[in-house]
């Protein structure tokens, strides 16, 4: 979908210092470019963690976002909750879809099922990419959402499990 | 009769513990021990982690930590929340903070939902063994640990945990709080979020080195 240099270049140009990650086969791919981009990737065990090790890095002046895949974002409900809405921390999110592009790889993957409602459920504001030509929705979303002090996530469709 | 709980008075350990803490320090406080701590009075830069999810205080100190390398992190946790988040024992030993200094309070059971006992006590295991934690951050990679059993232990040796090479763990064995309630929000949380934000001062004071850029 993206490169590594072209997720990293955003990154790098919305001031973000730490990427808080559990990797996917898609998500996974770009981490040596945002390395390179001088932005510290924290890998966490599970996903739940990445939004508690978000909000203390964001308390301690630091601008960091969550990349996980979206069964990740299924694990995260109650730290995401308290992150996002007992506290209204503004931690963006990339979340990777998977299978979404490729859906015989996984056939009658229930991710497909329940992402966008997970997603919905838990008030996220958030904008689905689909092919290469809407990097800047991406873009856009994630510039503006920093500029604003807003949560907010992209939901980036995935072709491999 | 039944026997006393075994262990020191919690709040006898967060006691001990202020009179310790340095001014910069930052001490993130979760579920009992944030009740018990709060009772102890307030500091700009305490972060009462209620409401909280249970377990992530570990993970949000882990954060602190990083984000403000130049300071101390001090997270009280319980061991049901500890139990609840035992992969961050691992993150955090990935990153090796040497700010952070993890203090578990081990009362071996749930205690605001009637002391039911815990997966890691004697009392809640078919063997009725007890999980050794100190053991188990060893094995993680917590460049210190440390386990007190009594108070005159921890009082003697509280220093020395907050002085060590960290990341550093300490267990302290207390007993539960009898008919303990969960913590209270001590106020508005956006409002407290800004407070502690602003008492920790302007980004990069004693914050995070500012990250290199490309080009």
């Amino acid at each position: 979908m993206f490169s590594g240099e072209q997720v990293a270049s955003l990154f790098a140009r919305c001031g973000i210092t730490h990427v808080v990650t559990v990797p996917d086969s898609t998500l996974g791919q770009w981490e040596p470019a945002i390395q390179k981009a001088g932005i510290r990737l924290v890998r966490v065990c599970r996903e739940g963690e990445a939004w508690a090790v978000a909000a203390g890095l964001y308390l301690g002046g630091a601008r960091p976002l969550v990349m996980i895949q979206c069964t990740g974002l299924f694990e995260s409900g109650d730290s995401l909750r308290n992150v996002l809405h007992d506290w209204k921390l503004p931690i963006f999110s990339v979340i990777g879809y998977r299978s979404f592009l490729n859906q015989e790889t996984l056939p009658g993957d229930t991710t497909l099922i329940f992402t966008e409602p997970t997603l919905q459920a838990w008030q996220i504001d958030y904008r689905f990419i689909t092919e290469p030509g809407q990097f800047t929705v991406f873009a856009r979303h994630l510039e503006t959402c920093s500029a604003e002090g807003k949560a907010g996530a992209v939901l980036i469709a995935e072709g491999k499990a | 009769m039944s026997a006393p709980p075994a262990g020191m008075g919690l709040q006898d350990a967060l006691v001990a513990l202020r009179a310790e803490r340095r001014a910069d320090d930052v001490v993130v406080s979760a579920m009992g021990a944030a009740r018990e701590w709060m009772g102890l009075g307030t500091h700009p830069l305490d972060w009462v982690f209620v409401p909280s999810s249970m377990g992530q205080a570990t993970s949000l100190g882990l954060g602190l930590a990083l984000a403000q390398p130049r300071r101390r992190i001090i997270v009280l946790n319980g061991d049901g929340s500890t139990l609840m988040n035992l992969g961050s024992l691992v993150t955090i030993t990935a990153e090796q903070p040497g700010n952070l200094v993890l203090l578990t309070f081990d009362n071996g059971v749930y205690e605001v939902t009637g002391a039911q006992p815990t997966p890691g006590a004697a009392g809640g295991r078919q063997a009725g063994d007890r999980v050794d934690y100190v053991a188990l951050a060893g094995a993680c990679g917590f460049r210190s640990t440390f386990h007190f059993t009594t108070l005159p232990e921890w009082l003697a040796g509280a220093r020395s945990v907050l002085d060590a090479t960290g990341p550093t763990f300490a267990l302290l064995d207390v007993a539960p709080v009898p008919g303990a309630r969960g913590p209270r929000s001590p106020g508005p949380t956006g409002e407290r979020a800004r407070r502690f934000m602003a008492a920790l001062g302007p980004r990069g004071e004693l914050g995070i080195d500012h990250p290199r850029r490309p080009g």
